[in-house]
């Protein structure tokens, strides 16, 4: 395992991120931003474009380009294709840069495949979520297992550079080897990255509803952890490493450069509604809603709603935060840039500890979370802020 | 107890209608000499107090008789009782004891000075009670008259009694349909053993009988003997303090004459004072040019502390001092011990200086430096009993600010010691090596209930929990049962009046005596995390009573200490044995599973707040502690 040398991020390029809102039905766990209003697709590229032209002053080189959502697939082709091109235009893109385009089973179509292909985008990642029926219908999904399974058989067979789906584990009555089934499932494909994502109750969700009626019990803590070893355990074996809490690459230059972004403080510009920038220092964030952002745009109002200045110590809490949930790990004594003490030699004693419990793992440089400890990152963090 | 505070003393305009016997000269005197004015004037000072059990309208006969004394109208006083919220009120009870002087024009023609001793109504401040009534000729005995007579009553009946008071009972809240003034009229006789044919019918909230019982007080109270040109001798039954003046002695003249100018002494600190103002309570401090023997009012003479105007204390003159100072005087005895520590150590000095300012106001209270490993610096702290305990938490959380953790209150115990003899420990921490101690002992005391007899089985259940012994009843009148029973303190001051309450749906009364110091079987109960003895924690107890405590104080602690990365073991011990146990189990689980660009500043935002949060833990070895299981534990007993 790379230790201390792949604690760097592979690149200090800001990423640029377009949240596409659009769902044709809002699934029962998901609190991103979305709306079911299709029929304003047309409107909405054409803002994101206008609110690129915002940053064309932006001098700088660009490196990665994620198109995510709500549903990136489900932008037309011909509306993919003005928005890809569009923002291609206005952004100086280095021409090995990471592109990304998040895709529903439904819509993924030879015809998107070589569309997008053409467009550049060379990372296809399938959100697949489960080969499991049932599984899938309580989520609210509107696929099925097979969709899933023919999207990765005819994303690898149009030749995608880097394949990826999302799996999501923890489901109330979701059984541990339906859950082994599902990771051999996505196996089968050897895709480049695997995201495995234990379900959440976010506040405002019809799922969070439910667990609140008492309708469905969430899993236990240590049934949780079951699940989650398991996935570690079982990629690990054949091959990935585990780069994040619920990030998994084959290998190391298959992990995702534009989310490594936002685990490392690199700047990141964020275009759509909801969708958050960072430029080292200061972060701001979009209207949420997209009638909200549509209107800003169409009256030539900027749509950001709010920003923050990262302090010292905003920065420091965000820093312990991403590294004990990361590869990257934490250092002793100061990170680049600027002088911030992420841990003390004061710390020293109880890092030892955690390490000999088996929580972390000590580098060159400092400590990284083992599996055990990627479990448990927000604790730790709360121990260390 | 409406009248009973010092909101009184606040922000109300000067009365017009004030007309003290004081002020005139007495027509019928012939002889019209300086004294014999002053001796006829003595004739017609009524000092009198009113006995009644919280909630049987004390406060409300008092406002009546305010009113129809005419030295406050109707809207000036409610004004008043509607500005004032403070923790009297809210309890319902009269904390400190206070006066007012009332100018009456009695049916005989003549003008009379009825001084009203208010008096608390609390079981810890029965000898506070004691000498306001030594500074009374008479009281009035207000049983309201759906609930008969109930236990405090009796207690300051007998006090009274004993002082040889005239005794006039009056029963109020005759308005109510649940009145049983004939029932009432009957334990007079039978339980009180006091003529019930002078009983006045009342009702204060209605304005019923309140002329009649004016006139009973100045009939059959007589007026107060003293010499004027004996050495002064004067009672103090109270005092309050004042931010500009110092303590205010609130006192009944006995003998003697005093005024601005004189110097005083008080006999039991043998301090010198020179008077600044005296006067008498209206519905604020009215100066005087004197008072002298018989009359009740106030002296101000730059006394810093309430500590030296100790209730009870004899007042006389420095150059001219009386023979012996005032019968029945004690000082005050803290019964209950705790230690009070700030929730954040920062707040250390604040507390000092909070503490400095309350103990002025308050001479029952004591306090000493204090410290434990786990909550850092504080004070070991004296208190009456718990609900003064309580009433000083609450004063200083409200009026000083402060957040405050106070530890398992405690009685004073006595240890016979090899080599040292008797020790006396009010402090865990000072709990002596247990292989060293012969014997232990514990305070008694013995209570008087008095409920009616349908609850006497649960009673007396209760009373056998808590150790009881020696239970002894007779029925006064058919129907209602009199109790009596040794229980050791302790077992009072957690929440045994609470329970008594809860059991006998309210119908209990409680009032208790301090009787003496028992053999007892005492231990030490410490609370452990993860190995670390938590000394704030620990407290001695009954071995009967330890494991149940122990396990209390454990589970408490199961639910207020978050997860840690390992197991965290809680455990009750006595000695190196342990009685009780919980186990909080480590995280397995807990990381956001999705954290991207959007995600971020949520996050943190609550990494924030916990680390606000870390201010107020405390580390207890490895184990993160917050201050809120302290509070949690150390209130559980009480819950």
């Amino acid at each position: 395992m790379d230790k201390a040398k792949g604690i760097e991020p592979c690149s200090e390029l800001p990423g640029l991120y377009v949240h596409v809102p659009f769902c044709r039905k809002k699934c029962i766990y998901c609190d991103f931003a979305s709306t079911t209003q299709l029929g304003r697709m047309t409107e909405y590229v054409e803002a994101v474009l206008r609110e690129a032209d915002a940053y064309s002053e932006l001098r700088a080189r660009w490196d990665s380009l994620y198109l995510g959502g709500g549903t990136a697939s489900l932008l037309p082709i011909p509306l993919l294709e003005r928005l890809l091109s569009g923002l291609l235009k206005r952004f100086s893109f280095l021409s090995d840069s990471e592109i990304t385009l998040e895709a529903n089973p439904c819509d993924v179509s030879v015809d998107l495949l070589q569309a997008s292909k053409e467009l550049g985008v060379n990372r296809f990642i399938v959100g697949v979520q489960s080969f499991q029926d049932p599984l899938l219908g309580f989520l609210g999904r509107r696929h099925d297992g097979t969709a899933g399974f023919n999207a990765l058989k005819l994303a690898r067979k149009a030749g995608v550079e880097q394949l990826g789906l999302d799996l999501i584990f923890a489901v109330p009555g979701q059984d541990l080897d339906r859950w082994r089934e599902d990771l051999d499932t996505a196996l089968e494909f050897q895709p480049e990255h695997i995201s495995c994502y234990q379900l959440t109750y976010e506040p405002g969700t019809r799922l969070y509803a439910l667990k609140e009626k008492e309708r469905l019990r969430p899993l236990s803590e240590s049934d949780a952890f079951s699940f989650f070893w398991e996935t570690g355990e079982r990629l690990a074996k054949v091959g990935y490493e585990q780069y994040e809490v619920s990030n998994f690459a084959r290998e190391a230059r298959f992990r995702s450069r534009h989310n490594e972004k936002y685990w490392s403080h690199i700047p990141y510009l964020g275009l759509g509604p909801s969708a958050h920038s960072f430029d080292g220092r200061n972060r701001h964030w979009n209207y949420r809603h997209l009638n909200r952002y549509l209107d800003r745009i169409s009256n030539g109002e900027s749509p950001v709603e709010g920003s923050e200045i990262l302090d010292r110590e905003a920065l420091r809490l965000e820093r312990l935060f991403f590294g004990f949930r990361t590869h990257f790990g934490l250092r002793l004594g100061t990170l680049e840039p600027g002088p911030i003490t992420c841990l003390s030699g004061n710390d020293e004693q109880l890092l030892n500890q955690l390490a000999n419990d088996g929580f972390l793992v000590r580098t060159e440089t400092g400590y990284r979370s083992s599996r055990r400890g990627l479990a448990v990152a927000d604790a730790l963090t709360a121990m260390f802020a | 107890m409406v009248f009973g505070t010092s909101r009184l003393f606040f922000g109300i305009e000067k009365e017009k209608n004030r007309f003290l016997i004081r002020d005139v000269h007495d027509s019928e005197d012939p002889s019209n000499s300086f004294n014999g004015t002053l001796v006829n004037a003595m004739k017609r000072i009524r000092n009198f107090s009113i006995i009644a059990h919280i909630d049987h309208g004390k406060s409300t006969l008092a406002d009546r008789m305010i009113q129809l004394t005419g030295i406050a109208d109707e809207r000036t006083f409610r004004d008043q009782i509607l500005d004032s919220m403070d923790i009297e009120r809210e309890r319902g009870i009269t904390i400190k004891s206070q006066a007012i002087t009332l100018p009456y024009q009695s049916k005989d023609g003549k003008q009379y000075e009825l001084n009203l001793i208010d008096t608390p109504g609390h079981v810890d401040f029965s000898y506070e009670v004691s000498r306001a009534l030594a500074s009374c000729e008479g009281v009035l005995l207000l049983i309201d008259a759906s609930q008969g007579v109930e236990a405090q009553t009796l207690g300051n009946l007998y006090l009274a009694l004993e002082l040889d008071l005239v005794v006039i009972p009056v029963i109020n809240k005759i308005d109510l349909p649940s009145a049983q003034p004939e029932r009432v009229m009957e334990e007079i006789e039978m339980e009180l053993g006091l003529d019930s044919t002078g009983a006045i019918l009342c009702s204060a909230k209605e304005g019923i009988g309140v002329e009649d019982i004016l006139e009973a007080i100045v009939s059959r109270i007589p007026a107060p003997k003293g010499d004027p040109d004996k050495p002064l001798s004067a009672l103090i039954f109270d005092a309050q303090y004042d931010a500009f003046r110092g303590s205010i002695i609130h006192a009944r003249i006995m003998d003697g004459e005093i005024k601005a100018g004189d110097t005083i002494r008080l006999l039991s600190t043998k301090k010198n004072f020179r008077v600044e103002e005296v006067g008498v309570f209206q519905l604020n401090r009215e100066p005087a040019k004197n008072l002298t023997a018989g009359e009740v009012g106030y002296i101000i003479a730059g006394i810093k502390s309430v500590r030296d105007t100790r209730t009870g204390d004899t007042v006389t003159m420095a150059e001219r001092p009386c023979a012996k100072p005032l019968p029945g005087f004690r000082e005050a005895k803290p019964m209950v011990f705790s230690s009070i520590y700030p929730v954040a150590s920062d707040d250390y000095q604040d507390l000092s200086d909070a503490l400095e300012k309350y103990q002025l106001n308050d001479a029952a209270f004591t306090y000493q430096k204090d410290s434990s490993v786990a909550l850092g610096l504080g004070y070991r702290c004296g208190f009456l009993g718990l609900l003064h305990l309580e009433v000083v938490q609450e004063r200083l959380e409200r009026e000083f600010n402060q957040s405050l953790i106070m530890t398992f209150p405690s009685v004073r115990y006595r240890f016979r010691v090899k080599s040292q003899g008797l020790l006396t420990v009010d402090n865990p921490a000072l709990y002596p090596d247990p292989v060293d101690i012969e014997e232990s002992f514990e305070p008694f005391i013995k209570a008087t209930i008095l409920m009616p007899e349908r609850y006497m089985g649960v009673v007396m259940t209760l009373c056998r929990e808590r150790r009881g012994v020696n239970l002894r009843h007779h029925y006064p009148v058919p129907g209602r049962i009199e109790f009596t029973v040794d229980l050791p303190l302790a077992e009072v001051i957690y929440d045994f009046y609470d329970k008594l309450k809860t059991v006998t749906q309210g119908y209990g009364s409680f009032d208790y005596e301090l009787l003496d110091y028992r053999s007892s079987d005492l231990v030490k109960v410490d609370i452990l995390v993860n190995g670390e003895r938590v000394d704030a924690l620990s407290h001695i107890v009954h071995r009967d009573r330890a494991r149940l405590r122990a396990k209390q104080a454990c589970d408490k602690l199961k639910e207020e200490i978050p997860r840690h990365m390992f197991k965290v073991a809680i455990q009750g011990s006595i000695g190196g044995q342990v009685i009780a146990r919980s186990t909080i189990s480590p995280f397995r689980k807990d990381v956001t599973a999705k954290c991207y660009g959007g995600d971020v500043t949520r996050k943190r935002k609550l990494l924030e707040k916990q680390k606000a949060g870390k201010k107020r833990m405390k580390m207890i070895g490895q184990v993160v502690v917050p201050q809120s299981a302290f509070v949690s534990v150390l209130k559980s007993d009480r819950d």
